[in-house]
């Protein structure tokens, strides 16, 4: 009552600003939790115009800002989900099916631009199958889309949203989780090609992995092919034939880094290999078996975006089924990943594969602070770390002056159970959470699918 | 001074203490039977012999009379990959077994509990021209590249009969979306599609050469795109990549040694040949091995005119002959197929044993590193308990390249260690499922 007292006479005061949603606001005399330095305990922000104009104890606040008093309250950067379809409803991939081991996301009818070479069985990789690299996530934007809201209540502002069908599914964008008009919403783009290893069994080609492997090489050839061609050309137009312009691979070379899915020790070790030999710049998703392989990652630097969505026994699992002491290795060790991961340097950031219901996000995150993560690390891997591996840690991931006013501010520590988001903010602008939900029958995280054999 | 010491210690810190292996019944495959020793020193072996000096520091391993044979080799297997066919396309050349090796797949264990320490993964049947396969060694606990077997010849699968032109004519049941037919549809057909590809890659092979003759000229030329289908197949024209054949009938076994005649390559080894009996002097002609079963026949029909004399008639007649399992249980006890076909067709016991050890070797072109034991080959070696060529024969121990990979009375031992950790792991995993399951309230 006070807060909204003093508000108003501040208003007055200014003299009745223009219409609108307020610019200006100061969270005061709160626990800052910066990322990129030390801990303010009583410390204030300060938003303006949607950027953070100041961080630190002994902040000025301007007559014209909204006050929010901090008092037992903490601040955070926003959290960033580093690989999502958050924006993109229509894009989305299907559940993920398994087979032989491996990932294999359905393909299902979609309002999704396909390539019409995908109507008939593709002979080769000539066929370009499963190819919407020219498809980009920033042209998709849907501010409509509904999971946004449930990501905000969580902690999230920001994501990195792939389309993600097909094996080169497309190209992502960095984005804020709010926004009137799509063109807003896009903080950086393309943030790279999100492959998958999508088969399409004996009826087109690729029908197996390594199908899907040798028809990756092969457009990585013809990509650089296709470079050299047109150069060529470009030099040498007169007595020359063109070369025909194929958008599949102009999207191959637009991309600045690579998503490649591995998540057994032995996937990340053929990706990893893979990702030297064709020389992409690339970034490991799944990851839950990094922990035996950290050495490795360490040594290759590619960084690791690290699924929250922990593996565990189907629930429609056969009960008589026994399973073996690999699977069960590695459902119980995937959580100690990050942990390792943050031990041995490798450089890591989380996505949450749809666990974005507050609840359930807390519970999956606790699980990696059980296996002997740091608090202040699993932040860093919500926060800067994921902005620094998409190259965006100059302007989003940290509580800095100039970057973007991203923020949160929550009632307790982030990662307890008990702590609630209280006010979410996105470019500056201010989101109240949505009230919590009563648990459903059957909440909790979905167990992924086995991905082991 | 500081150098001779660093390299002394270099050498103190690296090489591993020698192993001697004494009191064996030593199967040489190639050299005959002694009683003796083995000595082996940096993964290879020194010395086989009746006497062998043990050199100070040496690992001192008493067979007692056990039997030591090489490490089997079997050419033909679909273990360690996480997939097998390409089975879209007709011409798939351009897959690797390389890229989905497996090192962790639990038939490496079990291969090595049956003797087996060199395999070749091979790409399916499931269409003409398959994939690159691999050869690896069982180096069990090791990366996928850590199984490689360095500088073996690079192989490239092909396929004739019921497998590659059944999807040509796909069984139509009413309701059922069956995938489009692909071409071919018969015999005829596989080989025209051989024909076309090889006609395919020797074009391909052209439009480089014509590229160098320009860039040598200094004229202004745009390379040709790199095509990864058809490079093995100009690697297996230009006599750098060995053609594998899986064939069943003496007719089409002779077509493809005309198709292979007709573009001048020699096949290394035709796979499965269940009737080559009938056409040995012919596989002798032209210089090609055959790798087949001992009484394995009659799953298609392609398989039925087959008798467990196939290996040691092909044999008598010249052709380099060896055995191989195809599958993952069959390959536990290739000792035993060898053993039947000196029932069925009386082979001596070196014969039998070099079906499975260094005729499989020559066939791969790995014959100098492996499938015998003689100096200078790698350690790779097998202890039974009784002869090999015996039913009661067990494996004891399994050596590659000087080192151990498996030893019966360590995994008897581990089994209860392992089954504990089972058992703790379930509880855990159970106890998490009860902690998350959701409240179940009724309605009210």
């Amino acid at each position: 009552m006070r807060n909204i007292c003093l508000v108003l006479l501040i208003t007055l005061a200014a003299g009745a600003p223009a219409a609108g949603p307020p610019s200006v606001f100061a969270i005061r005399g709160a626990k800052v939790v910066p990322v990129s330095g030390p801990v303010i305990e009583k410390g204030t922000v300060l938003i303006r115009d949607g950027l953070i104009q100041e961080v630190g104890s002994n902040v000025a606040i301007p007559p014209e800002a909204w006050v929010i008093e901090g008092e037992g309250l903490r601040v955070y950067p926003g959290l960033i989900d580093a690989l999502s379809s958050l924006g993109l409803p229509e894009a989305a991939a299907a559940p993920a099916a398994t087979r032989a081991g491996m990932r294999v996301t359905q393909v299902q009818p979609s309002p999704t631009p396909t390539p019409a070479a995908e109507s008939r069985a593709a002979e080769g990789p000539e066929d370009r199958p499963s190819n919407t690299s020219w498809l980009r996530a920033a042209d998709l934007i849907t501010p409509g889309d509904r999971r946004l809201e449930t990501a905000r209540s969580a902690g999230f502002t920001a994501a990195v949203s792939f389309p993600q069908r097909g094996i080169f599914a497309g190209q992502g964008a960095l984005i804020a989780l709010a926004g009137e008009r799509p063109g807003q919403m896009v903080i950086s783009a393309p943030a790279g090609l999100y492959l998958t290893l999508t088969t399409a069994g004996f009826s087109s080609f690729p029908g197996s992995l390594m199908g899907v492997l040798a028809y990756i090489r092969q457009v990585y050839l013809d990509a650089e092919h296709y470079r050299t061609a047109k150069e060529f050309y470009a030099r040498n137009p007169a007595g020359n034939q063109r070369p025909a312009y194929d958008r599949a691979l102009e999207g191959v070379l637009e991309a600045p880094r690579v998503l490649l899915p591995a998540s057994r020790a032995v996937e990340i070790d053929r990706m990893l290999r893979f990702a030297r030999e064709l020389k992409l710049n690339a970034v490991l998703y799944g990851a839950h078996e990094a922990h035996r392989v950290a050495g490795l990652l360490k040594n290759s630097g590619v960084p690791v975006l690290v699924s929250l969505k922990w593996p565990e026994r189907s629930r429609d699992a056969d009960p008589e089924q026994a399973d073996s002491l690999r699977l069960l290795e590695f459902r119980e060790m995937a959580p100690a990943t990050p942990a390792v991961l943050a031990k041995e340097g490798v450089r890591f950031a989380f996505y949450t594969e749809g666990v974005t219901g507050s609840r359930e996000f807390v519970r999956a995150v606790r699980r990696a602070l059980e296996a002997g993560l740091s608090p202040e690390a699993a932040l860093r891997a919500f926060t800067l770390a994921a902005a620094e591996i998409y190259g965006v840690a100059d302007r989003l991931g940290s509580l800095e002056k100039g970057k973007i006013a991203n923020l949160i501010v929550t009632d307790g520590e982030l990662f307890e159970e008990k702590t609630r988001v209280k006010y979410v903010f996105i470019d500056g602008r201010k989101y109240e959470p949505l009230p919590e939900a009563p648990p459903e029958e059957g909440a909790g995280p979905q167990p992924s699918g086995e991905v082991l054999r | 001074m500081i150098r001779l010491c660093m390299s002394l210690i270099a050498i103190t810190t690296l090489a591993a203490p020698p192993i001697v292996i004494r009191n064996a019944n030593v199967l040489t495959v190639t050299k005959g039977r002694f009683q003796g020793s083995i000595l082996v020193r940096d993964g290879k072996i020194i010395e086989a012999g009746p006497k062998v000096m043990i050199p100070e520091g040496a690992r001192v391993i008493d067979a007692d009379g056990q039997y030591v044979m090489p490490g089997i080799i079997d050419p033909h297997s679909h273990i360690a990959s996480e997939s097998t066919n390409e089975g879209s396309i007709s011409v798939s050349s351009m897959v690797s077994m390389e890229d989905v090796l497996d090192p962790e797949d639990i038939a490496i264990y079990r291969a090595l509990a049956g003797g087996v320490t060199t395999v070749a993964v091979m790409h399916g049947s499931a269409n003409a021209i398959g994939g690159q396969c691999s050869v690896i060694k069982l180096r069990w606990g090791r990366d996928a590249q850590g199984l490689l077997f360095d500088g073996a010849p690079p192989i490239l699968k092909f396929a004739m009969g019921e497998n590659p032109k059944r999807r040509g004519t796909p069984t139509q049941i009413p309701g059922v979306p069956s995938a489009a037919p692909r071409y071919p549809a018969t015999r005829m057909g596989v080989i025209d599609v051989m024909r076309q590809a090889f006609l395919e890659a020797a074009a391909y092979r052209d439009s480089w050469r014509q590229y160098e003759a320009k860039r040598q000229r200094g004229e202004a030329a745009l390379p040709p795109r790199r095509d990864l289908k058809l490079e093995p197949l100009v690697e297996l024209l230009e006599g750098r990549r060995l053609a594998h054949v899986h064939c069943y009938r003496a007719d089409e076994i002779l077509a493809v040694l005309r198709l292979a005649q007709e573009f001048k390559f020699k096949i290394a080894v035709l796979i499965h040949v269940l009737e080559g009996y009938k056409v040995a002097r012919e596989i002798a002609e032209a210089g090609t091995g055959a790798s087949t079963f001992t009484d394995w026949w009659a799953y298609k029909v392609e398989a039925y005119d087959a008798i467990p004399y196939n290996a040691a008639l092909m044999l008598r007649k010249g052709v380099l002959v060896s055995l191989n399992s195809d599958s993952a249980e069959l390959m536990r006890h290739l000792n035993q197929e060898a053993a039947k076909a000196v029932k069925y067709g009386g082979l001596s016991e070196d014969e039998a044993l070099a079906l499975i050890t260094i005729n499989a070797a020559k066939q791969l072109g790995i014959e100098r590193r492996v499938g015998s034991i003689e100096p200078g080959k790698d350690a790779d070696l097998v202890v039974f308990d009784k002869h090999p060529l015996s039913n009661y024969a067990k494996v004891l121990r399994v050596m590659i390249d000087g080192e151990f990979y498996f030893d019966r009375d360590r995994d008897m031992s581990r089994r209860a260690e392992l089954e504990a950790r089972k058992k703790a792991l379930l509880d855990r995993a159970r106890e998490r499922e009860k902690r998350q399951a959701p409240s179940r309230r009724r309605p009210s």
